[in-house]
């Protein structure tokens, strides 16, 4: 277990997040949003959140936004993750678990590949 | 759902819609009164008492209309079905108040569950709200309770405009939220 950390740990954290953004070049914003309604929290969407945020901290991904939204209607189709980057178009990813969270972060954010296969039909 | 603490990420989202700026999490595992208790407490639009009647009845709730779905009926089963109860108070304008309790050591409770990541994923997903997490045991022999509180505004003051998600912060975000609810709940003997 890890010492309890102060408000004065974060300060340094901080500071070091601010010279990386400085280095960075800049791109376009990318979005990562998990469904949460009650339908994708039952079907494990806080699994897949937290595989998402334990990628962006393994890999050091800098830069992406994640957050959550509610149910949108396609409760059949969740865990939910859609991935918006910079001005493309938003992709909808449907039945994404942990392991395909993974592949989403490596493949579509990091490297610009949608993976047509998981996608919500329309 | 298979934890309290999912149940909990579930009702938060409606204090969420409600357009709450401060919301407040408590769970309080004690165990001299044999009871689990947790609220979710808001600032956001409010319920009438009889949309409040509504949230708790999965047959009243019309789908176009409704604020809340099934969430709130499927906790309100689970701590009937433990010796407990859902109660919820709102007022139009000011907020809602939602309390639910468990007999703590009933076999049928579901596990508290991974507090830790529900705290986390709240805080990420809606870090413009200020949250109060409050997680707190009553030992059995009246020993004095152990406490963990995460109020989220002070590191947002810290932060500024530095995401939540740039893995530095966010390490630091889960590490002292999971050892905060580690420490609690190593007094709960669950």
């Amino acid at each position: 277990m890890p010492a309890i950390k102060s408000l004065e740990d974060l300060k340094r954290v901080r500071e070091e997040a601010l010279e990386k953004r400085k280095v960075k070049t800049t791109e376009g914003a990318i979005q990562v949003t998990v469904a949460m309604g009650t339908c994708g929290i039952a079907a494990g969407a806080r699994d897949t959140m937290k595989a998402i945020l334990d990628h962006i901290e393994s890999n050091n991904v800098s830069g992406v936004i994640v957050t959550q939204t509610g149910c949108i209607g396609k409760c059949d189709y969740e865990p939910i993750v859609s991935v918006s980057v910079g001005v493309e178009p938003k992709v909808v990813y449907g039945r994404i678990n942990p392991e395909r969270a993974r592949k989403i972060m490596q493949e579509h954010v990091a490297d610009g590949k949608v993976l047509t296969d998981w996608i919500v039909p329309a | 759902m298979r934890e309290i603490a999912l149940h909990l990420l579930d009702i938060a989202e409606n204090s969420v819609t409600a357009n709450a700026k401060n919301i407040t999490l408590t769970v309080c595992e004690d165990l001299q009164g044999d009871q689990l208790s947790v609220s979710v407490i808001d600032d956001g639009k409010g319920m009438s008492a009889e949309m409040v009647a509504s949230a708790v009845d999965p047959f009243v709730t019309s789908r176009t209309t409704r604020k809340v779905g099934l969430g709130i009926p499927f906790f309100k089963a689970a701590a009937e079905a433990c010796n407990g109860k859902l109660v919820i108070n709102s007022e139009i304008g000011k907020g809602t108040r939602l309390d639910v309790e468990f007999q703590h050591s009933h076999i049928d409770r579901m596990p508290l569950g991974d507090l830790s990541s529900t705290m986390l994923t709240l805080f990420v997903s809606y870090p413009q709200i200020r949250w109060l997490f409050d997680y707190s045991t009553i030992s059995a022999d009246g020993k004095p309770e152990e406490k963990f509180v995460f109020d989220t505004q002070p590191v947002m003051a810290e932060l500024g405009d530095i995401s939540l998600t740039e893995p530095a912060v966010l390490t630091f975000i889960r590490e002292y939220i999971e050892s905060g609810v580690a420490r609690v709940r190593a007094t709960s003997n669950c």
